[in-house]
C-alpha cells in the first residue's frame, strides 16, 4: 500500500494474518489474544476469523503456556506465543532459558525448537515500572535464542515471516509507544534478513547505532543534525543476538566515531556489548571514544515527565553528537 | 671521569638543541644507550653514549643550543661514582631537581609524556609517515584528531607554509605539542613543515658543498639480472611473507662484497683520503614529505641477506619517522641511492661527503641482450658509479662496479 499511513499495529496484525493463512502448523496463544482481541489490540477480530484453536487464550500462567508453546513446537507446530510485556516473561524464563534455547544443543542437534514469542517493550503511555522496561540485554545475554527488535513498520510488518521459518527460538521485541504510530511502508518490501542490521540512514560523520525506539529517535535526531551540517548515518541492529558485527564494522570504518543509542538502562546493556566488539574490531577507525545515551538506571516512573527523562530522547541526541564533534 | 660531547651528526652539523635529556644523574649507562634527544636540522635524532658508567652530572638544559664539542654531561666510572655518592641510587635522584635547575616551562618536557591522540590519527599519521608529536591536537584535552593530521598534511604541501617555517625553524622549543599554546588553527600544522623545510636546506648544503667541492667521474654498466630475479623468486618460495626478500638487499650486498675487493672506495675524503676498515653503508631513503635521510646498515659486509632485510625494515620507517640514531646518521662510508621503483633506468649520484662514491642502481626493465652471439630478452639493471677523483681513478671504479657485476651473477653466494 505504496503512500498510505499504516500504524504499528496494523502491521503486525498484518503480519500474523498473512502467517495463520500461510501456514495451518502457525498458531497464536497468549493472555487475552482471543476474546479481548490482545492487551494492545493486536489480535483483534483474529479468533472470529481463525476460530478457537488457533487464537488460544491462556490462563494467567507464562510459564504454563510458553512451556506449552515450547511442546507445541517441538511436535511440529509453529506457535506464536505472545507475552504481554517483557515485565510478565521473567515468570516464564525458565521454560525460555532452561528449554527453548537450549533443547537443540541438549539433544545433542535432534530437537529444534521453532518457536516464535513476541512481547512487548519500552515504555509505553505511563505505564509504569509494572509494565514498561527494556529487558532485552537480558534476553540478548543468552546463547540458543534469536532476538529481534522491531524498530520500524517495515520490520514489524515483515520480520514475523523470517522468524516462523527459523527451525530455533526467536523472540521479537515489539514496543508499545509505537503501536499508535503511523508510517508509510516501503513500496516493496525486500524480503527481510533476520541475521542482518540495517542501515536506515546513510552518513559519512557519525554512526548512531541504535535498535527499537531508538530507530525513529536517531532518525529524527539525523534529521535535525543534518540541517546543522551533520551528516550521521543510522545503524538498525534489528537482530540483538546474534550481533551482526560486520554491518556495525562497516559503517564505524567509515564515519569513523560510534554514538549508541537505546532505551535499556546503561549497565550490561546491548550498547556495552556492541562498543566492547568495536573497541575489538575498529580500535584504529577511531577518530573519538564511543559515547552511548542509555535508560536511566531506574524502575521507570509513573508521572510523564519522569518516564520522558527515564529515557533517551531525539534532542538529547543532537546535543550529545554535537558535542561529540565539537560543533556546540 | 669523561665528557660526553655534542657529537657531530653530520658534515654541516655545527649545533643542535637539547630536546629531552633520556637520562639523570646517577643513572647507570651502557655503551650503546640512548641519553638524549637532540634537534638538529634533519629533525630529532637520538644520542648514544659509546662508554659503560654513571651519569654524573647533566651540564645542558632542555632547549639550550649546543655547538658540536661543548661537553653535554660527565660520565663517571663505576669506583668514581661509588665515591661521589656512598647512598643508594634513591638519594641523588631527590637531589636532581636542585641540581638541575630547569626554566618552569620545560619541566613538564623532561617528564615521560603520553601523546593523546586518536586511534585514527595515529594510523593515519604513522601511513603518511608523520611525527605525531609535531601536531597540535585541537580534540578534548588537546587530543589530536583525524583532522589536525590531515591539516597536518596538507600545510606540508602548500607552498605559503614555507615563509613561516622558516621563521619557526629559529624557535624550535615551540615544535613541542605539550606546550598549552592556544589552539589556533593557522598555527598548528607549522612543526612538521619545519621538521620538511629543515630536512630540505640540510640536502641543499650537502649537495652544494660536494658539487662546489668534489671532482665527480662517472662510470656506468649494465647488468644481467636474470640469476639474481630468478634465485630471488625461487627463494622467495619458499619463505614465508615477513622473510621474503627485496632486489635491494642483494645489490647492497653485492655492493658490500665489492668493496672488500676494492677498499679504495670505502673512504672519507678529510684532510686526505681515509680509508675506513668497516663498511657502513647509507641507503638512500625518500621522505613522502620530500627530501631524503641516508641511515647507514652498519658492517653491511658481514651481515647475510636476511640480516640485511631486517636492518632495511627497521631502519626505513624509522627513517621516515626523522628517528634515527646519531651513528647511523653520521657512519656511512658509502652511499647507495636505488630508485628501482620508480621508472628510470640510469642515476647519476651526487657523492654525500666526505664519502668518496655512491653507487646509483635504476630499475630493473627487460632489454634485449647480445650474448655469444645470440640476441635475447634479459631483465637488465644499469649501475652507475659516482666517484671522488681526488680519492680514486676510472680504473679502480671500472673494477669496483665489475666486480659488483659479477657477484650479482652468483646471487646464492651473497
Amino acid at each position: 500500500m505504496p503512500g498510505q499511513l499504516i500504524t504499528y499495529r496494523e502491521c503486525i496484525k498484518q503480519a500474523i494474518r498473512e502467517a495463520l493463512q500461510a501456514d495451518e502448523r502457525v498458531f497464536i496463544m497468549g493472555e487475552d489474544v482471543g476474546r479481548y482481541g490482545g492487551a494492545f489490540a493486536v489480535s483483534k477480530n483474529l479468533l472470529q476469523e481463525f476460530g478457537p484453536e488457533r487464537i488460544m487464550d491462556t490462563p494467567l500462567s507464562e510459564a504454563g503456556f510458553v512451556g506449552a508453546g515450547i511442546g507445541a513446537a517441538l511436535g511440529g507446530m509453529r506457535p506464536i506465543v505472545e507475552v504481554m510485556t517483557v515485565n510478565f516473561s521473567l515468570l516464564a524464563l525458565d521454560q525460555i532459558a532452561n528449554n527453548a534455547a537450549t533443547l537443540l544443543h541438549m539433544s545433542g542437534g535432534q530437537f529444534n525448537v521453532p518457536l516464535v514469542i513476541r512481547m512487548s517493550s519500552g515504555v509505553g503511555r505511563q505505564l509504569a515500572a509494572q509494565h514498561s522496561h527494556s529487558w532485552e540485554p537480558l534476553f540478548a545475554h543468552l546463547p540458543g535464542l534469536r532476538i529481534l527488535s522491531v524498530g520500524t513498520h517495515e520490520d514489524a510488518r515483515y520480520m514475523l515471516a523470517p522468524a516462523l521459518a527459523d527451525p530455533d527460538p526467536v523472540i521479537i521485541f515489539e514496543y508499545t509507544s509505537m503501536l499508535n504510530l503511523e508510517k508509510e511502508l516501503p513500496d516493496s518490501a525486500e524480503s527481510i534478513e533476520i541475521s542482518k542490521a540495517k542501515v536506515r540512514r546513510a552518513g559519512k560523520d557519525i554512526s548512531i547505532i541504535t535498535y527499537g525506539t531508538g530507530v525513529y529517535k536517531a532518525l529524527e535526531a539525523a534529521t535535525e543534525l543534518a540541517a546543522a551540517g551533520i551528516d550521521a548515518e543510522v545503524v538498525d541492529l534489528r537482530v540483538l543476538r546474534p550481533l551482526d558485527e560486520e554491518t556495525i564494522v562497516a559503517s564505524v570504518a567509515k564515519t569513523n566515531r560510534a554514538f549508541l543509542v537505546e532505551d535499556a538502562s546503561r549497565s550490561v546493556s546491548v550498547s556495552s556489548e556492541v562498543s566492547a566488539r568495536i573497541m575489538e574490531r575498529c580500535f584504529y577507525d577511531l577518530d573519538a571514544p564511543v559515547q552511548r545515551l542509555c535508560g536511566a538506571e531506574v524502575p521507570i516512573p509513573y508521572p510523564k515527565h519522569l518516564e520522558d527523562a527515564s529515557v533517551p530522547q531525539p534532542a538529547q541526541i543532537v546535543t550529545a553528537i554535537k558535542t561529540l564533534l565539537q560543533h556546540a | 671521569m669523561l665528557e660526553y660531547k655534542m657529537p657531530s651528526l653530520g658534515a654541516d652539523m655545527a649545533s643542535g638543541s637539547l630536546r629531552e635529556w633520556r637520562v639523570k644523574p646517577g643513572d647507570r649507562i651502557k655503551k650503546g644507550d640512548i641519553i638524549a634527544e637532540i634537534e638538529t636540522q634533519k629533525g630529532i635524532i637520538e644520542i648514544e653514549v659509546f662508554e659503560d658508567g654513571v651519569i654524573g652530572e647533566l651540564l645542558v638544559k632542555v632547549d639550550e643550543l649546543v655547538p658540536v664539542g661543548t661537553s653535554m654531561a660527565t660520565i663517571l666510572t663505576e669506583e668514581e661514582a661509588a665515591g661521589k655518592r656512598p647512598a643508594p641510587a634513591e638519594a641523588p635522584r631527590e637531589e636532581k631537581p636542585a641540581e638541575a635547575p630547569a626554566p618552569a616551562g620545560s619541566t613538564t618536557e623532561t617528564l615521560p609524556h603520553h601523546i593523546r591522540a586518536s586511534p585514527l590519527a595515529r594510523r593515519i599519521a604513522e601511513e603518511k609517515g608523520i611525527d605525531i608529536a609535531t601536531i597540535q591536537g585541537t580534540g578534548p584535552e588537546g587530543a589530536i584528531l583525524r583532522e589536525d593530521v590531515e591539516h597536518a598534511i596538507a600545510a606540508q604541501a602548500a607552498p605559503a607554509a614555507g615563509k613561516a617555517a622558516v621563521e619557526h625553524a629559529a624557535v624550535p622549543e615551540e615544535v613541542t605539542p605539550e606546550k598549552p599554546a592556544p589552539p589556533v588553527a593557522e598555527e598548528k600544522p607549522i612543526p612538521a613543515a619545519a621538521t620538511a623545510q629543515s630536512i630540505r636546506m640540510a640536502v641543499a648544503a650537502a649537495m652544494s658543498k660536494s658539487n662546489r667541492e668534489v671532482p665527480h667521474y662517472y662510470l656506468e654498466t649494465k647488468i644481467d639480472m636474470s640469476k639474481a630475479l630468478a634465485w630471488l623468486a625461487d627463494t622467495n618460495g619458499q619463505r614465508p611473507v615477513k622473510e621474503r626478500l627485496l632486489p635491494a638487499v642483494l645489490l647492497i650486498k653485492a655492493v658490500a662484497k665489492a668493496l672488500n675487493d676494492v677498499p679504495a672506495l670505502n673512504a672519507w675524503w678529510e684532510n686526505g683520503l681515509q680509508l675506513k676498515e668497516s663498511i657502513h653503508i647509507g641507503y638512500v631513503v625518500a621522505l613522502r614529505t620530500g627530501g631524503i635521510m641516508v641511515p647507514a646498515i652498519h658492517d653491511t659486509d658481514t651481515k647475510s641477506v636476511e640480516e640485511l632485510m631486517l636492518a632495511l625494515n627497521d631502519l626505513i620507517p624509522r627513517a621516515r619517522a626523522l628517528r634515527l640514531r646519531s651513528s647511523e646518521l653520521a657512519d656511512s662510508t658509502i652511499t647507495v641511492t636505488s630508485l628501482g621503483e620508480g621508472g628510470v633506468e640510469t642515476v647519476y649520484g651526487v657523492i654525500y661527503p666526505p664519502q668518496v662514491a655512491l653507487v646509483g642502481f635504476g630499475g630493473i626493465t627487460e632489454q634485449p641482450w647480445s650474448e655469444n652471439g645470440m640476441l635475447t630478452v634479459r631483465p637488465v639493471l644499469t649501475a652507475t658509479l659516482a666517484a671522488d677523483h681526488r680519492a680514486s681513478d676510472g680504473s679502480t671504479g671500472s673494477r669496483f662496479l665489475t666486480a659488483i657485476k659479477n657477484y650479482l651473477q652468483q646471487p646464492e653466494k651473497l
